[in-house]
Formats: structure tokens, C-alpha cells, sequence
């Protein structure tokens, strides 16, 4: 077995109020993640350390020290201030990955508004619908996705501000104001909002089976979580360079891509570039990157490229990779172990967590395809699905369940306590997906217990595409399921039966695929299409996903006596 | 540019491009390391190749380091075609 152990008698009956402690935080006491992040790290003597690399494709690079990131969040602070943000407000960071996104993120926190990133390949649509669910009243955007804010901006009327961080004032239109980070003011001292434990910090929209996506509220408290998880799961300290490879649209890119590393102290690295092998393995070469977070789709890509193009970069600087985002399969573990000398470590959560909760952690007995153990201060289960009991007999899978109360645990969705309400069973919180346990307490993940489409680690949730799909004149009804992929694990297949007059084929393919990935986004693109005369339905009338999804994967359909005869 | 590689060119910038963006792309310029097409998107691409220019594409040889520049996937469609096209 790789690994070794030891790490769980050293961390056994520690809990959250270590991190509290280390981070100078009390119960009741203020709490500010943009502080946390910039000022405090100055206050411990850090002020002039590398805190972020940045590079783009093009090979440009930008230095920012801990001090350049507290003068610099406290401008954008006070630029967004003066833009008539206040407190509470969200406000939507529409950008690639360059250094204003982190910036802003951080000085949106700092002035107690609520930083609502989004992933950059949104389309349109999937834009307007997260930015009408939250009232988001600025967004700060670039110059080449702007079009797709200005073309919803008319349907948004809480939206009073688009920000341009690289457009000449002589190409804004009416309504929007420019940004540029290279003339922003260095402000010595902003007073930061006195937030505290409880007050909302960032809303990440999340999918599910059923309905829009809904937005995921978390609080500054959770820095607690991020903290510790990123220094004890992720295994980083003082003095570390840090890659993690996740967009900060997507909440591994914010709570282990600002919150964490920075709270640590380390220095993060920043690649502002699609995938290449090449440039990934001289990137983490050139800057000696000590700890990698990555996802199993990236790695399957690289696993796919070969060993010997590692081989060919020095990258003995590693000393611990992690991964996130879907289940690590074996093969990837054993393949890293080879290849980098050590194995990349599965850790296991969602959105809705905030942190890991589940993992793999430094100097523990890795199992290779096993999601790993629980995290200190998280208690978890494996419900009956039926009783919501904890299941006791290692090997039969159930519900991954939660004890409520850790620091990083959401508030709340935006507006929906409904479904809030509705992610605790039994005085447990549901993940959604499920899991069996082993003789040694490790987990094994077995699926999702929904139709949420899990595709490159993303997910992706079935309501918005078939609602999408209806905008096509040809389209009368479809179904969204998940298909096996052996680099995604998952990628989005759907099922469409056309109105009468139309023809299925492959120009219709190539317009059904470019108007979903321009209105939703890539992700939400369905890699395959089949058209179909019937789609399986219940006698009520409601599609029955299940049956599709099966046939894709080579499994049994299931109950089949509630389908409506054809 | 000959004729394959602008009608590449030009399918890319009008279908992965915002308006807006006003990034000019010619045959090298990194289509998946620059982030104007990621690996998502690919499959669209790859669908509108076969279809246009009549031929099948092995997912095997559908990489993003195939599909970075506009010239790796001309040079791939000008070797598919000199092969057997899919049938129609």
C-alpha cells in the first residue's frame, strides 16, 4: 500500500477550535475572510512574501507579495464603494483567472458584500438566471465577455453596475465604469466591515436534479474549515508554492484557490491558460511547486499524454498532490505514484460543504480508489436510505451523511429554504451522493443518489439543459442523462424527440451542441446526441431519467412497473 | 492561408469568439492553451469537421495538443481525407 500511517493517531480528538485558535478567532468575535487573507498575514511579519504567481499563455507573469495583496483589496474596497456597492450586496466576479478576479474577491469581502464568482464559459442564459436569483447588483467583467452581460442586462433591473476592468472608457456604453488594476490606488488603511462568523461571504450556484440552480450561501466563518482542511488535508505551511488547478467560478477554486492557501500563508500559483500538458509539468518545473491540487479528469489528460513527458521536467519539488472534484479511480493513484513518485490523494466534498470533508490526508494509509476518512471535526455516516439509520455492515453502500455544525457548512440557498430544508434528514445533512464503508473506516463511492450529471468534476444539472433544448424549434421534448467518458467520467448524452417535420442528423447535432454550450456552457454541452421517438415516462406523465442513464452505463433499469405502457 | 486552414480560421473565430472579442486568430495561434476553445467544446468542433469535410474522426486522434492550433487540425483533416471518408 502507498503511504504510511501514523497521521491518524496524531490528529485523532482534535477539532475546529485549532483552527479558530491559530487563526485569533472567537465564537462570537469578528471574522473578515478579505482580512484574514491580506492584513493578517502583514501583522505576522509576512507582508513582503511572494503570495501569488501569476502567469498567462502567453508566458506574461505578475508577482504580488501579502502586502500588495492588502493595499490592493483595500483600493478595490474602496473603488467599489465608491461605485455605490454596500454591504451585502453581490457582487458577480465574471473573469478569467487574472489577478483582478482575486483581488476584487477579496476586497468585496473586506467591504462586507457577498462575492458571487461565476465561471467565465457561462453562456448567457445560465448567467442571467444566477445573477436574477440573487438580486447581483455589479459585475465586474472583461472586455471580451462583456457582450453576454450587455445582452441580459435589460432583463436584470437589481444589476445597477457593470464594471470593465480592460476596456478604454471610450468603449463602455452607458452604465458601466471602468477597472484597470494597473492605476487602481494602493490604499494604505480601509475599515474593514465588521463582519462576523455568520455574516453571508460568498454564493456559489450549485446544480441539481430538479429545477435552476440554486445559490449556495456561505459565511466568513468558514474560513475556520478552509484553514485547517488546507493545512492538514492538503498538508500546507508557511513557505509552500501552491498550485491548484480550479477556476475560482467553481467553489474548489475559491475555498482551496484564495481562502485556504492564503489564511496559510503560502505562496499560489496562478495559470491563466487552457489545458497543455507541456506547459503545465514547465510550469509547476519552473516555479518548484511543492503542493498540487488538481482533478482526476485533468490527470486522466495527463495520464493520456504519457509518462515520459513528465519524466522529462524536474519535478522532485512535489511533495504532496491532491485531488477533488469526482471519485480518483486506482489506476490515476497507482499512475501518479509512478510517475511523480508519490500518489495523488482523493479528498472528497461539494459546495454545499465548503471544505473537505472526506479524505486521503497526508501521512495516512492511502487506499487507492477510496474516498479516505473522514476529516477531524466532521462526523460522517452512511445512512439506509429508507430509514436514514447509519448502516453498520461494512460494504453495503448508502447515504454519505453529515453531522450539521462545521464551520464551512452553507447557511442556506439564496431565497430557496425549501430546498435547504430539504438536504437534512434524521438531524443529518444528505451530500447526494452514496457510499459504502470498509473494515478500516474508509469510504468507497459508489454514485449519486439523483440525476445531477457530474462531468469533469462539474456539476451539471439536467433541468437546465432540457429547458434550454426547448428554445430549438425542433426540439418537443428531451432527456438529460450521464454517459461514461473515460477522461470526464462523466459527460452529458441527451435524448431528444423532435416536433413533427423535423429530421435528426448531424447538422441538427452541431446546432443543438453550439447553442447549448453559448447559452449554458460548455459543460452543459451534450458530448452525444440521440434522437428518439419516445422518451420513458411514468404513467403521470414525468420523464424517467433512470432508464436512460442505465442503458448508457450497462446496467439494470430498475423498478419498471410505475413506466407508462407504450 | 490556404483555403482548408480559413475555413477552419473562420469557423473557429465565429462560432468560440464573443462578439467583442477582438483576439484575431491565424493557423498557430493556441486555440485550447489560449482558452478560446476548451476541451468541452472539442466534440462541436469535431462533429462540424466530419460533417463538413465528410470524414470520421477516431477520438483517439481528437486531442487537445491535435486541436490547439488551426494548422494541427487542418494537417489532421488533410490526412483523414487522403484515407477512407466515413460513408454517407
Amino acid at each position: 500500500m502507498v503511504g504510511s500511517t501514523g497521521y491518524e493517531e496524531r490528529i485523532a480528538g482534535l477539532d475546529w477550535s485549532v483552527g479558530r485558535a491559530e487563526l485569533g478567532i472567537t465564537p462570537a468575535g469578528p471574522v473578515n475572510i478579505g482580512w484574514h487573507c491580506s492584513d493578517r498575514l502583514c501583522t505576522l511579519g509576512r507582508g513582503a512574501a511572494t503570495a501569488l504567481i501569476w502567469e498567462d499563455w502567453e508566458g506574461r507573469e505578475r508577482r504580488y507579495t501579502y502586502d500588495d495583496l492588502r493595499v490592493l483589496s483595500n483600493g478595490m474596497a474602496k473603488f467599489l464603494e465608491g461605485a455605490g456597492v454596500v454591504p451585502g450586496d453581490r457582487v458577480c466576479l465574471f473573469m478569467d483567472r487574472v489577478p483582478a478576479l482575486y483581488l476584487a474577491f477579496l476586497g468585496i469581502l473586506k467591504m462586507g458584500a457577498i462575492a458571487q464568482p461565476l465561471f467565465s464559459a457561462f453562456g448567457e442564459e445560465s448567467l442571467f438566471t444566477r445573477l436574477e436569483d440573487a438580486g447581483t447588483s455589479a459585475i465586474i467583467t472583461q472586455r471580451k465577455h462583456v457582450a453576454k452581460v450587455r445582452r441580459i442586462r435589460d432583463r436584470l433591473p437589481a444589476l445597477a453596475q457593470v464594471i470593465v476592468t480592460d476596456l478604454p472608457p471610450g468603449a463602455l456604453q452607458s452604465g458601466e465604469t471602468p477597472l484597470d488594476l494597473d492605476t487602481l490606488p494602493r490604499v494604505e488603511s480601509f475599515p474593514v466591515f465588521p463582519s462576523t462568523a455568520q455574516t453571508p461571504s460568498v454564493l456559489h450556484y450549485t446544480s441539481g436534479t430538479t429545477g435552476q440552480p440554486k445559490g449556495a450561501l456561505h459565511v466568513h466563518g468558514s474560513i475556520v474549515s478552509q484553514y485547517l482542511t488546507a493545512k492538514w488535508a492538503l498538508g500546507l505551511v508557511p513557505g509552500d508554492v501552491y498550485w491548484c488547478n480550479a477556476d475560482p467560478g467553481w467553489v474548489t477554486g475559491t475555498s482551496y484557490g484564495i481562502i485556504g492557501p492564503w489564511s496559510c500563508g503560502v505562496t499560489q500559483l496562478v495559470l491563466d491558460s487552457g489545458f497543455n500538458a507541456e506547459r503545465w509539468y514547465g510550469f509547476l518545473e519552473r516555479h518548484k511547486a511543492t503542493v498540487w491540487y488538481s482533478a482526476p479528469t485533468a490527470i486522466r489528460l495527463l495520464m493520456r499524454e504519457g509518462r515520459e513527458l513528465a519524466k522529462r521536467h524536474d519535478l522532485s519539488s512535489l511533495r504532496h498532490l491532491a485531488s477533488v472534484g469526482e471519485p480518483l479511480n486506482a489506476e490515476a493513484v497507482f499512475w501518479s505514484q509512478e510517475t511523480f513518485g508519490k500518489p495523488f490523494h482523493d479528498t472528497y466534498w461539494q459546495t454545499e460543504t465548503g471544505c473537505i470533508v472526506i479524505a486521503n490526508m497526508p501521512g495516512m494509509r492511502v487506499k487507492p480508489g477510496s474516498m479516505g476518512k473522514p476529516f477531524p471535526g466532521i462526523t460522517a455516516a452512511i445512512l439506509d436510505p429508507k430509514t436514514f439509520l447509519p448502516i453498520a455492515t461494512e460494504g453495503t453502500a448508502g447515504l454519505i451523511a453529515l453531522a450539521p455544525g462545521w464551520p464551512s457548512m452553507i447557511a442556506g440557498y439564496w431565497n430557496n429554504p425549501k430546498a435547504f430544508a430539504a438536504k437534512f434528514h434524521g438531524g443529518w445533512y444528505i451530500c447526494g451522493d452514496r457510499a459504502a464503508l470498509d473494515a478500516d473506516g474508509y469510504f468507497w463511492f459508489v454514485g449519486r443518489d439523483d440525476d445531477v450529471i457530474n462531468t469533469g468534476g462539474h456539476l451539471v444539472g439536467p433541468f437546465e439543459i432540457e429547458s434550454a433544448l426547448l428554445e430549438n424549434p425542433a426540439v418537443a421534448e428531451s432527456a438529460a442523462v450521464s454517459k461514461p467518458d473515460p477522461i470526464n467520467m462523466e459527460v452529458v448524452k441527451v435524448f431528444v424527440v423532435l416536433k413533427p417535420g423535423f429530421c435528426g442528423g448531424a447538422g441538427l447535432e452541431i446546432e443543438i451542441m453550439n447553442g447549448l454550450r453559448k447559452r449554458l456552457s460548455p459543460l452543459a454541452m451534450p458530448q452525444a446526441i440521440e434522437f428518439v421517438d419516445a422518451l420513458p415516462k411514468t404513467r403521470s406523465g414525468k420523464i424517467v431519467r433512470r432508464i436512460l442513464r442505465a442503458k448508457e452505463w450497462g446496467e439494470p433499469p430498475g423498478d419498471l412497473s410505475t413506466l407508462m405502457e407504450d | 492561408m490556404d483555403e482548408l486552414r480559413r475555413a477552419i480560421r473562420n469557423y473557429v473565430a465565429h462560432e468560440y469568439l464573443e462578439t467583442g472579442d477582438d483576439r484575431t486568430i491565424d493557423e498557430h495561434t493556441p486555440l485550447i492553451t489560449g482558452g478560446i476553445v476548451d476541451s468541452f467544446s472539442m466534440v462541436s468542433l469535431k462533429r462540424f469537421l466530419e460533417l463538413e469535410y465528410d470524414i470520421d474522426i477516431p477520438d483517439a486522434q481528437a486531442t487537445p495538443a491535435v486541436f490547439d492550433t488551426v494548422a494541427g487540425i487542418a494537417d489532421l483533416v488533410e490526412r483523414l481525407r487522403q484515407a477512407n471518408p466515413a460513408p454517407r
